[in-house]
């Protein structure tokens, strides 16, 4: 039981994770196949800043005024917070760029179904 | 058809799960993540960068190379979108 | 792919909103060092502004406010801010992207001058995202063709 109270903020990450996933490898139209690739990067970011806490009390990593001596145990892990902004702009750019393909898609094909795009492109032999 | 996805994905999160097993608890003061190299920059941001706000001096200064491949990345972002998307009407 | 939106209430409450978050977005940026904020934070709000004016009215009403060619000079331009301060730092003698040489170009101490060339990167970066986000939400929300309108 004190497991699953100890690490019950990995298992709830990684059930988003496979919501996203079921959403990615299912779904048979091609833009709610993008929303589980995001769904699932989301779900990535959090579960590195989630290992960023600690427990006794720790505040934001801004360092109060006027100290003498800084105690490191007093502020959180600053290193995933910022490793995750840079994820959150791959993020980004990589639905943008997964959105303009899907309206070439669309206006190439008049669909954006999987199977049906597939049935033109073997017709087409 | 989507018996077989339901199936991969309960098999991929229960292999997850059982990977947690071994990493280290949630809050822990005492986990390698925060002993590494973390408490070096807390104590030293402010005599060595003048700046309070730790996650900045980290991201601007510290890890300043990642963060320009960072904007280089965003930019060929931009420059993809315009180059797939764009066209004009009178030519 | 247009049906023109005319409600006078979100026209006017968003032409009288869109100064106050440029404002709140330039101070984001400039405060990045004394509160949680920084560059890819205000360069986000600062689009957000323009992205209200588009939905409100229509593309062309922004367009001539800020058109496109400067949006795409503004990519560039940031990118460039960012790299030319590691070009500085390289030509005055230490490493790349080391701002500790800026003491000898600047009034201040060399501590006060990492924290200088912090904020002179962090305009950067704000300048190139907020182009980028204006420029990919333009290009996705009309199709490519501009003259055509946005999304209603």
């Amino acid at each position: 039981m004190e497991l699953i109270i100890a690490k019950y903020n990995y298992w709830i990450y990684i059930m988003l994770m496979m919501i996203g996933f079921y959403a990615m490898i299912a779904k048979k139209n091609l833009v709610k196949k993008l929303v589980g690739m995001n769904i699932f990067q989301t779900a990535i970011i959090l579960f590195f800043v989630s290992t960023a806490s600690k427990k006794g009390g720790a505040t934001i990593p801004i360092i109060h005024k006027g100290q003498e001596i800084i105690n490191p145990a007093h502020y959180m892990n600053p290193l995933p917070h910022v490793l995750m902004l840079t994820a959150i702009v791959v993020m980004v750019s990589t639905f943008g760029v997964a959105l303009a393909l899907a309206i070439m898609i669309y206006k190439k094909y008049k669909t954006l179904e999987e199977d049906e795009i597939i049935e033109i492109l073997r017709n087409r032999r | 058809m989507k018996i077989f996805a339901l199936i991969a994905v309960i098999l991929t999160g229960a292999a997850l799960i059982y990977s947690t097993f071994d990493m280290p608890d949630w809050g822990d003061p005492a986990s390698p993540a925060n002993t590494h190299v973390s408490p070096r920059y807390i104590e030293k941001t402010i005599e060595e960068t003048a700046t309070p706000n730790a996650v900045t001096s980290l991201l601007a200064d510290y890890r300043g190379f990642d963060t320009l491949g960072e904007t280089t990345v965003i930019f060929t972002a931009g420059i993809v979108c315009i180059m797939l998307l764009r066209r004009y009407e009178n030519d | 792919m247009t049906r023109k939106l005319e409600n006078i209430v979100i026209q006017t409450v968003s032409r009288l909103l869109a100064p106050f978050l440029q404002i709140y977005a330039l101070y984001v940026i400039a405060h990045g060092h004394y509160s949680p904020g920084g560059g890819f934070q205000g360069g986000c709000i600062l689009a957000a502004s323009f992205i209200l004016l588009v939905i409100a009215y229509d593309i062309n009403a922004v367009k001539s406010r800020m058109s496109e060619k400067i949006n795409t000079l503004y990519t560039g331009a940031g990118v460039f801010i960012y790299a030319g301060i590691g070009l500085l730092c390289l030509l005055l003698g230490a490493n790349y992207l080391d701002y500790g040489i800026l003491h000898k170009i600047l009034p201040v101490g060399p501590v006060k001058a990492r924290a200088m060339g912090t904020l002179g990167v962090e305009i950067g970066v704000g300048l190139a995202v907020m182009a980028v986000m204006v420029s990919i939400f333009l290009n996705i929300a009309s199709g490519g063709r501009h003259e055509e309108g946005a999304v209603e």
